[in-house]
C-alpha cells in the first residue's frame, strides 16, 4: 500500500487558532515562561485578522486547541533553528540573524506567469487576508514543535501571478548575501543561495502559506523574516525561508539539499514514519518542551504529519518509497 | 628537604625537577578533564544549555572524548618530536579520560536521549551507521582501558603495544562517527581527520628513520 488514509480527521480547517487563545494559554503558562512570555505578553497586534472574535474566558483553563496542539513557547521556537546562512549550530541564527535587513524587501516573481516583476514585500502581503494558524514543524533531524504561524495562503500569490498553463512546479529562493552573511568559521558549500520548490498542487494548497509572523507578531529573523514557506506536511527545510525570489517552471527544479545529497533527500520531502533517511529512523521524533527535565518527549510521527486527510491526495499513485 | 626554588612562571628548563614537571601536567589534565563534566552537569540543573540540552551535551562530550584520544595520540608523536621522553608518563591518564568521556557520551544517548529503549538503541546500533561506528570504537576502547594497568602491561609485554595500536582505529571510527553525524558542517569533523592523519604520520616517519630493531633479540 502506498498513500496510507487515515480516517480520523486530525488537523480540521478549525485548527486556524484565535490568538486570544494562545496568549491566554502564555498567561497560564507565563509564571515560567521567561523572556518568551514577556516579549509578546500584552502585545495588542492592530491587523488582528477575522479569527480573533474570541476573548479569553478567565479561568477557562488551556485553551482550545485542537487535537492538543500546543505551541510551543516564543523562546524554543526562535532560539532552537536551522538558518545555515548565519551558522550551522543550533543558536546560531538566534544569535546572528539580527544582521539581516528586512526593511525594505523585495521579491521578484518571474518564471511562466502574466505578472511577472519585482514587488515591494508590502504589496506583496497586503491584498491577502492574513490569518494565525497553529501548524506542527517536523525537521527532518527527527525534532518537532508546534508553532502559532501568522500569514496566508501562497495560493493568493499564485493565482496574483497568474501562472501559465505550462507552470507545473514553483521555484523559490533565500536571499543570498554575504555582507549580511558573514561567514564565521566555515560555511558548508551547498550551493547558495538556498533553494526550494514545490509543485503547483501542494503550492496552491490551502494549508501551504506564507508566513510572516510568528505569536502574532512579526517574524523573527532567525525563523526566516520577512516572508517564509510553511509546507506543514513536509519536513522543515522545505519550508524556505527569507523568500526574495519566486519562479514558475516546467521541470521539477533543483533544491539545495536534493542537490548536495540527492541519497538523503529528495524533492518532495513529505514526513513519513515508514521512509527512513539513510542516517536515522523518521518513525519518531522529539517534541521539543523546555518544560521536560531533558527538554522534550518522544512521539511517534504521523504519516504526512498528521495533515494526511487533507493532502494525501496529491500522491495519489505515486510510490512515496522513490519519490521521498 | 632543600626549599623549592622553582618561581612560578619562570621555567628553568633543565634545572626544573622531572617529577614535579609530570606532576603538574598530569594535575592539569586532570583539571582540564574535569572541567567540562562539572560545567555540563551545573549548566543543566541551571537549565542552561539551550533548548536542547541533551543534544548539548551528547555533543560536548563527544568532542572532548575526541580531544582526549587525538591528545593520548599526540603524546608519542611530540615524545618523538621534542625529544621530551618523560611525557609518555601522562599518556595512560590521557587516554583513560578519553575512555571515560566515551562512556558518558554514550550514556547521555543511551539514557537521556533514548530513555534506555533498548531496542530503539540496538536498532540504532545496527542500522544507523554514524552510531554503528561510534560504538564499535567505544567497545574497542574497553580492551585499551582494562589492560592499561601496570600488571597488565608487565604480562603482554610486547604484545600490549600491538594490542594499543588499536588506539588508532578507535580513534579512526570516532572521526568517521563524526563524519557521518554532521548534515553539510564538515568543518570539524576535518579538523579531527586531518589532526590524526598528521599523528599517523609522524608515526609512521619516525619508524622509518628507525633502522631495524628486531635483531636486538
Amino acid at each position: 500500500m502506498i498513500i496510507r488514509i487515515s480516517k480520523k480527521s486530525d488537523i480540521p480547517s478549525s485548527e486556524i487558532t484565535p490568538e486570544s487563545a494562545y496568549i491566554n494559554r502564555r498567561k497560564f503558562l507565563g509564571a515560567s515562561a521567561g523572556i518568551g512570555a514577556a516579549a509578546f505578553l500584552g502585545v495588542g497586534s492592530p491587523d488582528m485578522g477575522p479569527f480573533h472574535a474570541a476573548s479569553p474566558i478567565p479561568g477557562a483553563g488551556r485553551p482550545r486547541t485542537p487535537q492538543d496542539l500546543e505551541p510551543n513557547t516564543w523562546e524554543e521556537i526562535t532560539s532552537y533553528n536551522n538558518f545555515y546562512e548565519f551558522g550551522t549550530g543550533k543558536e546560531d541564527p538566534s544569535k546572528h540573524a539580527h544582521a539581516l535587513v528586512t526593511k525594505p524587501w523585495t521579491i521578484k516573481v518571474d518564471g511562466l506567469c502574466n505578472n511577472p516583476g519585482d514587488y515591494a514585500l508590502e504589496d506583496f502581503i497586503t491584498p491577502s487576508t492574513i490569518e494565525d494558524r497553529v501548524y506542527r514543524f517536523r525537521c527532518v533531524e527527527a525534532w518537532s514543535m508546534v508553532i502559532p504561524w501568522r500569514g496566508f495562503p501562497l495560493a493568493d500569490v499564485i493565482n496574483r501571478a497568474e501562472p501559465n498553463t505550462s507552470a507545473r512546479y514553483v521555484a523559490f529562493e533565500t536571499l543570498w548575501d554575504p555582507e549580511q552573511m558573514p561567514e564565521r568559521l566555515w560555511r558548508p558549500r551547498i550551493g547558495w543561495p538556498y533553494r526550494e520548490g514545490l509543485r503547483l498542487d501542494e503550492a496552491l494548497h490551502p494549508l501551504t502559506l506564507m508566513v510572516n509572523g510568528l505569536y502574532g507578531k512579526e517574524l523573527p529573523n532567525q525563523n526566516g523574516a520577512p516572508l517564509r514557506l510553511i509546507v506543514p506536511w513536509k519536513y522543515g527545510f522545505k519550508s524556505i525561508k527569507s523568500i526574495v525570489r519566486m519562479t514558475f517552471v516546467e521541470d521539477e527544479p533543483p533544491t539545495t539539499w536534493a542537490t548536495q545529497t540527492p541519497g538523503e533527500y529528495g524533492f518532495y520531502s513529505n514526513v513519513n514514519p515508514d521512509v527512513r533517511h539513510p542516517r536515522w529512523s523518521q518513525s519518531r521524533e522529539k517534541l521539543i518542551d523546555s518544560s521536560k527535565l531533558f527538554g522534550y518527549r518522544w512521539q511517534e510521527t504521523q504519516f504526512l504529519n498528521g495533515y494526511a486527510d487533507q493532502v494525501a491526495h496529491l500522491y495519489e499513485g505515486m510510490d512515496l518509497k522513490k519519490f521521498f | 628537604m632543600k626549599p623549592d626554588p622553582a618561581v612560578p612562571g619562570a621555567r628553568p628548563r633543565r634545572a626544573a625537577n622531572p617529577r614535579r614537571q609530570i606532576l603538574l601536567l598530569k594535575t592539569a589534565i586532570w583539571a582540564i578533564g574535569l572541567a567540562p563534566i562539572l560545567w555540563l552537569a551545573v549548566s543543566f540543573f541551571q537549565r542552561n544549555l539551550g533548548i536542547n540540552p541533551v543534544e548539548k551535551i551528547i555533543h560536548i562530550q563527544g568532542r572532548w572524548t575526541l580531544v582526549f584520544l587525538l591528545a593520548a595520540m599526540a603524546v608519542t608523536p611530540i615524545r618523538r618530536l621534542t625529544g621530551w621522553n618523560r611525557i609518555i608518563q601522562v599518556r595512560r591518564l590521557i587516554g583513560l579520560f578519553a575512555f571515560a568521556y566515551a562512556c558518558i557520551h554514550f550514556l547521555a544517548y543511551a539514557g537521556m536521549d533514548q530513555l534506555f529503549a533498548l531496542s530503539y538503541i540496538l536498532e540504532d546500533v545496527r542500522d544507523r551507521r554514524y552510531i554503528t561506528a561510534g560504538f564499535a570504537g567505544l567497545v574497542l576502547m574497553i580492551p585499551l582501558a582494562v589492560t592499561s594497568t601496570r600488571g597488565w602491561i608487565r604480562r603482554l609485554g610486547k604484545r600490549w603495544q600491538r594490542l594499543h595500536r588499536l588506539a588508532y582505529v578507535a580513534a579512526g571510527l570516532g572521526v568517521l562517527h563524526y563524519f557521518w553525524k554532521v548534515k553539510g558542517d564538515t568543518f570539524w569533523p576535518l579538523v579531527a581527520a586531518l589532526t590524526l592523519a598528521g599523528l599517523f604520520a609522524v608515526r609512521v616517519a619516525y619508524r622509518k628513520k628507525r633502522p631495524p630493531r628486531k635483531k636486538q633479540h
